[in-house]
């Protein structure tokens, strides 16, 4: 073993871990994300400073700064926008993107539409709660009709988002589900999704313990999907509109050419440019 | 001190001593519906004066319609630098009359205007008539059918080119030059332009430039260019590599010209969902060290705005240019106005300091959108170009404009720094930005106030250091000359910003040669505003006139807030829909003057 493979060989989920403490409440699902994240990171023996994080506003989209990688926490609902610009024009780095489910399913579901569509390599991961947890408890695109709060007593009474059939409907081509409770398989997922090649989306469920207590029940529904990935879309389809949104593990992967590759070398100088001007 | 006046700048001689005669020229308006290659004939038309030696302008009008509306080219020919329309039109051609008349207020003519129509098509429309100019039908249609296969435009290019003094043979290599159709149809259309041509002897009279036409000058010398293209290329020639952006009129063909340009010189272009996601994607790859630029109209800026703010708190260098057109709302898309000044120097939430430039013709879109790339660079910050609809679609004949020096320049971190922090309090208040891939120096951005080391903070210590920081990079950075071109001297002055400029000066070129004599700061570098060198440039002078196209006087107002003025200051705006003309400017200082 050489040194630099002995230095990879090295890394442990620790080292991509920052000092600054979480400012979540004790028992947020996102500790554990952030574990996942490191551990995946660990696994895959990424350098820190090849990898950036990307946000935007809410407790998960704080997570970046908990990483000893480069970050970047932007605003409300347009992570998936400034991770675009990132990796378009730094093809070389590792882009994760990080989001909540008000993040990115409302303020930021333009961008995630597109960000399917686009297949720029990105690893986004969502985690979802099913409530605006940074603003104190408000219903989310992803929260039950029926949930009482106080900006919506009684419920919205609307039918849920359904983010998964959303990404496979706009073209994402890795799409998981995965619940924070248990990180390992998290790490796994996440190790997966940035391997593959384009667009990727992992939704994690990850309890809000502040605001939606009752989600601590979440670890006795879930379970393994009990069927393998697969890539044909029709039967993707009929899988993640028919299940109860609690199977876990990669659902859909297909392989699809990514078309914003990036800059290619250049041909020309800037001062070439003029002669189309000149008379 | 600093100098105030910047000499490489492109423009019709001024000085203090010699007051230069006011520009002869020649304008042509060729008018007709959609399809009838008004729009061909104009640009062709340009081009041939370019071939010809000749200076020129040409601005686009048309109606509504997607496609197929009326439309006019409006054609400014001169032996010198034009930066504006003049005030009335030598001649109408109009191909066909159809909806013609809507363009009645933009087309002014007068006694000594000829004005040439098919009767075939109709009556010329009374509000034409009505300017007492000299109409002379001529058999467009017919004259045409005569050659098969050749266009009426073609006929019209030749009747302006000949009345415009353009030699046959520039007419006809600017044809050639554009061809891309079979050889037949070529012969069959350069007889229709030789047919034009040889009917202008008939109509004589027009008047014309006295001064001889000069020979073409070497190739490269100068250019036929937009404002829009010539930002395109400052922004890449000051080093911007990626542009993210969604389309809107009228800065779309500055994003059309890009796209290919980033792909030669090795960057992207991105066609944004919206420009939420324009903004915000310039702002991560700039976070990732790429110089970036976005370009919208106020609508877009609008909605830009909360990620601008972005880059100010984070500190990410990005350019936005905003294409200036009426507003408020979604407004006149196609038309200028200067309306966009107050949003673009205050529109954003917090105390959060931004470069604000504008160029002041188009041969200046070039040189100051580069410069904007530059400042950004430099200070870490957003800059915002307010160029606008008639200096950005607008395209003219102008002498290669002399370039600044040199790419954008950002501070960066050196590798494995032990006590790095992102957000450092230094004296410039410029910090070396860790580049992501550089070992030993990781850090998040954040638009929350943060510490030096960019760890999010609300305690007040932080958050004034942070303000100060922001405040002071922008505030005690040197400008240098480029902030303002200074032209003249006298106890007068006016002061301008953007497509106003070419207007104003051309007006004062007349009041001077009338006895005013009357000094211009055209500005270039709005916010921040350079008070001392403002003061400096207006020393000696006892009243100001503020000249700009709005209807709310914003540079005016702005000024007022933030700059001392010497003596009496006070106001020329209207909002447009109308380009300014050098004739309402004149009357204008004649009146504000006389007061
Ligand atoms: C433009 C804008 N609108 C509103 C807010 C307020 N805001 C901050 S976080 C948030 C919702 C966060 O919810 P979610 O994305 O589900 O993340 P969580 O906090 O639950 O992890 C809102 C509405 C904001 N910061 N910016
Ligand atoms: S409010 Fe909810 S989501 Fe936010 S930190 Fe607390 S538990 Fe986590």
């Amino acid at each position: 073993m050489n040194d630099v493979a002995a230095a990879l060989a090295a890394r442990t989920a620790q080292d991509y871990k920052s000092s600054y403490k979480p400012i979540w409440c004790p028992g947020c699902g996102d500790y554990s994300v952030l574990s996942a994240t490191t551990k995946a990171l660990a696994k895959l023996g990424l350098s820190p400073e090849e990898v950036v994080v990307v946000s935007g506003i809410g407790c998960s989209s704080r997570i970046p700064a908990y990483t000893r990688c480069y970050g970047f926490h932007g605003v409300h609902g347009r992570s998936l926008a400034a991770a675009t610009g990132l990796k378009v024009a730094r093809p070389d780095l590792t882009v994760l993107v990080a989001s909540g489910d008000g993040d990115g399913y409302s303020i930021g579901g333009n961008h995630f539409l597109h960000a399917c569509r686009r297949n720029v390599d990105l690893t986004y991961v969502v985690m979802d709660n099913h409530v605006y947890g940074m603003t104190k408890g408000q219903p989310s695109p992803t929260t039950e009709p029926d949930w009482d709060s106080r900006l919506a007593p009684g419920g919205t009474g609307l039918r849920v988002f359904h983010p998964l059939v959303i990404a496979l409907a706009a073209g994402a081509g890795f799409i998981a589900r995965g619940f924070s409770g248990d990180p390992n398989g998290c790490a796994e997922l996440l190790a997966q999704a940035i391997d593959h090649r384009g667009f990727s989306f992992v939704e994690i469920l990850s309890p809000c313990v502040t605001f939606r207590p009752e989600q601590r029940e979440w670890k006795e529904r879930v379970r393994p999907a009990p069927v393998a990935a697969t890539s044909d879309p029709a039967r993707a389809a009929r899988r993640l509109m028919t299940d109860d949104g609690f199977n876990l593990g990669v659902l859909y992967v297909a392989d699809r050419p990514t078309a914003q590759a990036g800059a290619r070398a250049a041909t020309a100088a800037p001062d070439d440019l003029v002669r189309e001007f000149e008379r | 001190m600093r100098v105030a006046v910047d000499e490489r700048e492109a423009r019709p001689a001024a000085s203090a001593t010699a007051s230069p005669a006011p520009i002869r020229s020649w304008s042509v308006a060729i008018a007709g519906s959609g399809g009838a290659g008004v729009m061909t004939a104009g640009t062709l038309l340009l081009e041939a004066a370019a071939r010809a030696g000749r200076y020129g302008l040409m601005v686009r009008s048309s109606g509504p319609q997607i496609r197929g509306g009326e439309a006019a080219a409006l054609v400014r020919l001169a032996s010198v630098p034009v930066e504006s329309l003049d005030d009335t039109f030598d001649l109408l051609v109009a191909i066909d009359w159809r909806n013609v008349g809507r363009f009645a207020d933009e087309i002014v003519l007068a006694p000594s205007s000829i004005v040439v129509g098919d009767a075939d098509e109709g009556e010329v429309p009374d509000i034409f008539a009505a300017s007492g100019a000299r109409s002379v039908p001529l058999p467009l249609k017919r004259m045409a059918r005569e050659m098969p296969g050749s266009w009426i435009n073609m006929l019209a290019l030749g009747l302006a080119g000949a009345l415009g003094r353009l030699p046959l043979a520039a007419l006809e290599s600017a044809v050639r030059a554009s061809w891309h159709r079979g050889d037949d149809a070529l012969a069959a259309n350069l007889a229709a332009l030789s047919g034009g041509y040889a009917a202008a002897a008939g109509l004589g009279g027009a008047s014309q430039p006295s001064e001889a036409t000069p020979l073409a000058p070497a190739r490269g010398r100068r250019w036929l260019v937009s404002g829009n293209e010539a930002a395109g290329f400052g922004a890449v020639r000051g080093g911007v590599r990626f542009v993210a952006a969604y389309p809107i009129t009228p800065a779309t063909e500055l994003l059309e010209w890009m796209a290919p340009a980033l792909a030669k010189v090795g960057g992207a272009l991105v066609q944004a969902e919206d420009e939420l996601a324009s903004i915000n994607m310039i702002v991560g790859a700039s976070y990732g060290g790429v110089p970036s630029l976005t370009a919208t109209a106020g609508p877009g800026l609008s909605l830009m705005a909360e990620g601008i703010g972005l880059a100010v708190a984070a500190e990410v260098p990005v350019v936005v240019v905003d294409v200036m057109r009426g507003g408020p709302s979604t407004g006149i898309p196609a038309k200028s106005e200067q309306s966009d000044l107050s949003f673009a120097v205050g529109g954003l939430h917090g105390d959060a300091p931004r470069i604000v430039v504008a160029p002041t013709s188009i041969a200046d879109c070039a040189a100051t959108t580069q410069w904007a790339v530059h400042l950004a660079e430099a200070l870490q910050t957003p800059a915002i170009v307010l160029s606008d609809q008639f200096l950005g679609q607008a395209r003219a004949i102008i002498d290669a404009p002399p370039l600044p020096d040199g790419v954008a320049r950002r501070v960066t971190a050196p590798a494995n720094d032990p006590d790095y922090r992102r957000y450092r309090d230094t004296p410039s208040g410029v910090s070396p930005m860790a580049i992501p891939g550089t070992p030993g120096t990781v850090y998040t951005a954040d638009g929350l106030e943060h510490t030096e080391s960019g760890i999010p903070s609300s305690q007040g210590r932080d958050h004034r250091m942070q303000l100060d920081k922001r405040s002071r990079k922008l505030a005690s950075y040197d400008y240098g000359p480029r902030w303002a071109s200074v032209e003249g001297s006298g106890a007068y002055a006016v002061i301008a910003f953007g497509s106003a400029v070419g207007p104003v000066r051309e007006a004062l070129m007349r009041v001077r040669a009338a006895g005013l004599d009357a000094r211009l700061v055209a500005l270039r570098l709005i916010a921040p505003i350079d008070a001392a060198a403002l003061a400096h440039a207006l020393d000696g002078v006892s009243r100001i006139l503020v000249v700009e196209q709005n209807y709310g006087a914003q540079l005016y107002r702005y000024l007022r807030a933030y700059a001392d003025l010497p003596g009496r200051t006070e106001s020329f705006h209207r909002p447009g829909p109308l380009p300014l003309r050098p004739g309402e400017i004149v009357q204008a200082i004649r009146e504000w003057s006389a007061r």
